[in-house]
């Protein structure tokens, strides 16, 4: 079931200078990656703040139910 | 049978006005429900029929008496509060304190997301009619189970079954099922314990509020069986399993796999399929267990002496469901039968390996890793108010507001049916239950229709002095392939009476 990361270790042998290209380059792509979702995470987080309730600690007290069912 | 089978949601919504809560919840919930009605075609107010309402019957085989019966558990009389029927086949009414939409009868799990998610709809309309009344509060709605303060309200799950089925065999199967199900289904809660007393995140908004393993109460020690007895069906054939254990879902995702799991694994227990005995120790506080760990990796104790997870626990059950499918259809199984298996395994998958992966399917992932990057973020202990406004504010039914629908708008979590389908099915029943034939009557014949229920539409007819009852007991009949064409004809109630009761042999 193993639908990620099989292939990267099947590599045929090549020389060392080639595979040293390869991981900088695979670096470079797992920093890209946590820096867009970094920038992700920020941009969600500040979409939220911009609809959330004022004053949380006073909402959060004032929803008060009574039991259904 | 597959992932198809009658079924349908119900769900209680929370109801707020912000600054004021002392509000009246009866009141509020009214105009909640009294705004929707005002969009509906109704000339007058149609009752809901109880002739067949038996909430005093126990699936066990004995009614509990009405004298030792708690009130909240007589549902059957008449309360005065506001109640509609919808033109969709849906019932919104008033529930103890809280506006409740009951879909209708759909057929399979995409069509119960469907008419589910028409009820968020048709609950923000309501809000929006009752705001335009002159001096009328800003009335908040929300989709969860809790005020994290120690009362939940419920979103109930119904599945029709054979009456052959012994019950016995019900709770002895789907008690660890639903043990461990919240793993997938869970929406997410911030607090542990009834009150919320306790400082943490948990995976079901409802786990801590299930006291008993079996019983018919669900206002209090609410059991994680229900055996409440109302088939609204012919009962020498079918019983409707009435489910009270789960989380109110926003993920379509999470509600698809929610009933689409569960009704496969009632297939499988209907029909003998499942001999191993899965059973947990101590079921309810194994339940409570699950959800308080969102790392998915807490070990829960079976009779037989194993330590599983509840991740685990659910794959044993989707192995058995692949092997029934195999075994009844072969390559034969219908779309969505294949379709709920293979999410069913992905997503299991995913929550052995790594669970923040789920964020954009399963409703309690995307909420725990909204807080936890407002933890990272900020700072935040889990007792601040902040987070415990994210979890509420997730549920708000503001699509300006709600934190799902804004995860939602950015493309942050996946759907599975469209915007045009919901906002059809508001208006629409589905057609290949006898709700459409509820639903039509609404459309076309509301001024005539004096009460209506799950099993019958009554009419009050113009020259006639008794009402008329026209009785739907079996829920795939009254479909748009049965009655289309004579709705389609009839142009007014008097006609279709006529038609129907002339016409017929009995």
């Amino acid at each position: 079931m193993a639908k990620d990361g099989g292939q990267q270790h099947k590599q045929p042998k090549r020389s060392s200078t080639e595979e040293e290209v390869e991981q900088v380059e695979a670096s470079e792509d797992v920093q890209e990656r946590k820096e867009r979702l970094d920038e992700d995470v920020d941009s969600i987080l500040d979409e939220i703040d911009e609809v959330l309730e004022e004053n949380a600690e006073e909402f959060v007290r004032g929803f008060v139910q009574k039991g259904g069912e | 049978m597959s992932v198809r089978r009658i079924m349908g949601t119900e769900t209680e919504f929370g109801i707020s006005v912000p600054g004021q809560p002392g509000a009246n919840p009866m009141l509020t919930s009214s105009q909640v429900v009294n705004g929707y009605a005002q969009t509906q075609p109704l000339a007058r107010k149609t009752r809901w029929d109880f002739d067949e309402e038996h909430p005093l019957r126990d699936a066990r085989g004995f009614d509990l008496s009405r004298e030792v019966a708690d009130s909240s558990q007589l549902t059957d009389e008449e309360t005065g509060l506001a109640n509609v029927i919808l033109t969709n086949g849906a019932r919104l009414y008033v529930d103890h304190a809280h506006p409740e939409y009951s879909a209708p009868e759909t057929t399979n799990p995409r069509d119960a997301v469907v008419w589910d998610k028409a009820g968020e709809l048709v609950i923000m309309e309501g809000a929006r009619q009752a705001r335009l009344i002159p001096g009328a509060p800003q009335l908040n709605l929300y989709k969860n189970n809790t005020d994290n303060k120690g009362a939940s309200y419920g979103s109930h799950e119904n599945y029709l079954m054979r009456r052959s089925t012994p019950f016995a065999s019900i709770v002895r199967h789907l008690t660890p099922f639903f043990v461990s199900r919240q793993v997938v289904t869970g929406a997410g809660r911030v607090g542990i314990g009834q009150d919320g007393a306790a400082h943490g995140f948990q995976i079901s908004q409802r786990a801590d509020y299930f006291e008993v393993e079996v019983g018919l109460e669900t206002t209090l020690k609410r059991p994680i069986i229900n055996t409440r007895d109302e088939p609204h069906a012919n009962p020498d054939r079918y019983r409707r399993l009435h489910v009270i254990i789960g989380d109110a879902n926003l993920s379509e995702i999470s509600t698809y796999l929610k009933v689409g799991t569960t009704s496969l694994v009632l297939a499988m227990i209907e029909d003998g399929w499942l001999t191993d005995d899965l059973s947990v120790d101590r079921p309810v506080t194994a339940l409570h267990e699950v959800s308080h760990d969102p790392s998915c990796t807490h070990l829960l104790t079976l009779k037989d002496g194993r330590k599983i997870t509840a991740v685990q626990l659910q794959t044993e059950y989707l192995e058995q469901a692949r092997k029934y499918v195999e075994d009844k259809y072969g390559d034969d199984a219908d779309r969505q039968t294949k379709d709920v298996l293979h999410r069913w395994e992905q997503v299991l998958d995913q929550l052995a390996t790594d669970p923040m992966k789920l964020s954009d399917q399963l409703d309690w992932v995307a909420k725990y890793k909204l807080l936890q990057s407002y933890r990272d973020r900020d700072a935040l202990e889990w007792d601040d108010s902040k987070l415990h406004l994210i979890d509420l504010q997730y549920a708000d039914l503001r699509p300006d507001k709600g934190l799902y629908y804004k995860l939602v708008k950015s493309g942050r979590m996946q759907r599975i049916v469209s915007d045009e389908e919901i906002r059809m099915a508001v208006a629409h029943p589905p057609t290949d239950t006898r709700a459409y034939f509820r639903g039509r009557c609404m459309q076309q014949y509301a001024p005539q229709v004096a009460a209506a229920s799950w099993d019958s539409v009554i009419f009050d007819l113009p020259g006639k002095e008794s009402l008329q009852r026209i009785p739907t007991l079996d829920p795939l009949r009254g479909t748009k392939a049965h009655v289309g064409a004579l709705l389609d004809q009839c142009d007014t109630a008097s006609d279709l009476v006529r038609t129907i009761t002339g016409g017929a042999a009995g």
